[in-house]
């Protein structure tokens, strides 16, 4: 058992800075990949945020005569779709709303699926076994045949795609939590807190959460990029995002018949979609070893 | 800290002569579940009937093989499981009637061996000793907790708002001691609470303990495998066999003489510091027995050489030795009458 300590001494680095987070920030940022993700990833959101505000041309203004213009027509730096609409402002705009979708399910998703891995975690025993079955049964469809089982159920819409989208992201982010839960909950000082007289939520609160919160929540960040994808595929397929709406999945799937007369322009909200999602991944990478999670 | 109640002689309910805790009979039975539907296949006997009572001030070391059920017998008496079977009665009150679970924690405290795992990494050792005094609604938890670190050894003004990585083995035990001297308990268990440390920081944090016994006047239930640690410390030692008591009595008689076989080779197998006194062979052989299914009788019998008929036949009941009825052991040679060949001889002399 000595040595079993000993390594575990070794293993956690001596901060001598104080506090957890500091540690985490230090490490973060010299983690070059990560720092150029988060930059690219932040760039977006805030283009997004402040789209109104760049001077751009209004993304639903269309023109008859200047369809499908290549990159770097005059006005136009990143030419006109398939109805003769700024690209550019298309894309920045279109972020609002793929961003939006992307990213808003995981964060209702990391709050209920953790909420209910942490109670079935503690609580083990039937409890456990009622919340982890249902959350299994949602986890034995595929993610993509999910969520568009639930939202053509529920219909077209943005509200829609949320909630299908959290509802598909509840179910593995229900299990990992659950998992971390249960071990940290084996370990002794779990057990001294109970002997100590604490009740259950004040044991969940003072020393669980801070100990599982961090897989969790590199977890879900892994996750966005896949979520992302899912809502533009969402709006691609015409369950998602309703026309003329810019979203990047919609704009794939209306640019679609143009890769033909105008590859470079067509392939744009792809490139969107995968650059955002690549540096969400990276990202997420990155926290995981910044956060030194052993999982 | 003048707080003294729970330790002063109001407290002192039962008189000094009411055992601080009795153990009655404690079972406890783990089901092993398999198969398509959980059905239970198996149980594990880990405690089966275990006997014991700890006076006042005393300290009672519990020795015996990994898997005898020395751990889970201190989870039982700090009701952090379930009893299947059995009593325990606090000074007095039993509990269940007397006093509730959370009445028998406050009075009851314990240790446990890894002094790393027992701590929670993400809270400042100040924090993990005041968490019980918070919980209990005692004032100034952080100020009782400053001074619980200062009196196991650990300058609060360089130690109180450490991490538990940055402290060593020793020290986070002696921080684990501060927490559980924090809800002003009157026993303390130790569950092979300086098995982890290294020689020199065990014999300080043994030293600290003893010292903490007479300040506080705790009792203690000490758990080890390591006889001359517990020989160090206990006052009687009891000693258990596959969730079975087989031998208890007072430390210094056990250790000079042993009734039962199964003591006889624990005490055996401690190396000898003497180079005339080798240990030529092993005076035990093989794996306990699995408690799934344990040998009938008496449970030592599998790996007794005293063993006869008598033995995988009837199960021996505690019996007092040579007049003293503080040393009792679980053993047909030391019963009269049993059967045993040994045993007959000893009546009829």
């Amino acid at each position: 058992m000595s040595a079993a300590s000993d390594t575990a001494e070794l293993a956690e680095p001596v901060v001598k800075t104080r506090g957890y987070w500091s540690g985490v920030v230090r490490r973060f940022s010299r983690d070059p990949v990560a720092l150029t993700c988060a930059v690219i990833v932040l760039a977006l959101i805030l283009a997004a945020i402040f789209a109104p505000y760049l001077g751009l041309n209004d993304p639903y203004h269309a023109s008859m005569i200047k369809r499908l213009k290549p990159i770097g027509y005059p006005g136009f730096p990143l030419g006109t779709d398939e109805q003769g609409r700024d690209m550019l402002s298309r894309l920045i705009y279109g972020g609002r709303l793929t961003l939006f979708v992307g990213l808003m399910p995981v964060v209702f998703a990391f709050f209920i699926g953790s909420a209910l891995g942490l109670v079935a975690g503690y609580a083990g025993g039937w409890i456990n076994t009622l919340i982890m079955r249902t959350v299994d049964v949602f986890f034995a469809f595929p993610s993509v045949l999910l969520a568009i089982a639930i939202s053509s159920a529920l219909g077209a819409g943005i509200i829609n795609s949320l909630v299908s989208l959290t509802i598909v992201f509840i179910p593995p982010i229900a299990r990992v939590a659950e998992s971390a839960t249960a071990g940290v909950r084996s370990l002794d000082y779990i057990d001294a807190a109970r002997a100590s007289g604490g009740g259950a939520l004040t044991i969940i609160r003072v020393h669980i959460i801070g100990n599982v919160l961090g897989p969790i929540f590199v977890y879900a960040t892994s996750l966005t990029s896949v979520c992302m994808i899912l809502a533009a595929g969402l709006s691609f397929l015409g369950i998602g995002v309703r026309p003329p709406e810019p979203e990047w999945g919609l704009m794939l799937n209306t640019l679609r018949t143009a890769i033909y007369v105008n590859p470079w322009v067509a392939a744009l909200p792809g490139l969107m979609i995968f650059i955002t999602s690549l540096c969400l991944n990276l990202l997420s990478d990155g926290l995981r070893s910044a956060m030194n999670v052993k999982d | 800290m003048s707080k003294t109640d729970p330790r002063s002689a109001k407290a002192d309910r039962g008189g000094p002569n009411q055992p601080l805790i009795i153990a009655k009979d404690l079972k406890k039975h783990f089901p092993i579940r398999s198969g398509l539907f959980n059905r239970q296949s198996a149980t594990v006997r880990a405690v089966d009937g275990v006997s014991f009572d700890v006076k006042k001030g005393e300290t009672l070391g519990i020795v015996g093989e990994s898997g005898c059920g020395k751990s889970t017998t201190a989870r039982l008496l700090v009701g952090l499981i379930d009893l299947d079977e059995g009593h325990i009665v606090f000074d007095g009150d039993g509990l269940g009637e007397d006093i509730s679970l959370k009445e028998l924690r406050r009075g009851v405290q314990m240790v446990f061996q890894d002094s790393y795992a027992s701590l929670n990494p993400r809270l400042t050792i100040v924090d993990s000793v005041a968490f019980g005094p918070k919980i209990l609604g005692l004032g100034n938890p952080t100020g009782r907790a400053r001074d619980l670190l200062g009196r196991v050894g650990l300058d609060p003004n360089r130690f109180a708002d450490r991490y538990p990585h940055e402290l060593s083995g020793g020290q986070r035990q002696r921080v684990n001691i501060a927490r559980a001297l924090a809800m002003e308990p009157r026993l303390v268990i130790l569950d092979e609470a300086v098995s982890a440390l290294d020689k020199s920081v065990e014999a300080q944090v043994l030293n600290l303990l003893n010292d903490l016994r007479r300040e506080f006047g705790l009792t203690y239930v000490f758990i080890s495998h390591d006889l001359n640690v517990v020989r160090y410390i206990s006052d009687r030692v009891l000693v258990m066999y596959l969730g079975e008591v087989v031998e208890i009595g007072p430390a210094d008689v056990i250790y000079e003489n042993q009734a039962h076989p199964y003591t006889a080779s624990l005490f055996a197998a401690m190396p000898s510091m003497d180079p005339d006194n080798l240990t030529e062979e092993p005076p035990l052989a093989g794996d306990p027995p699995n408690p799934i299914d344990p040998p009938s009788g008496c449970r030592f019998h599998t790996r007794c050489k005293f063993a006869e008929g008598v033995c995988s036949a009837k199960t021996p009941k505690l019996s007092v030795i040579g007049g003293d009825d503080t040393h009792q052991a679980a053993c047909h040679m030391q019963e009269p009458g049993s059967g045993h060949s040994a045993a007959i001889k000893e009546a009829a002399e």
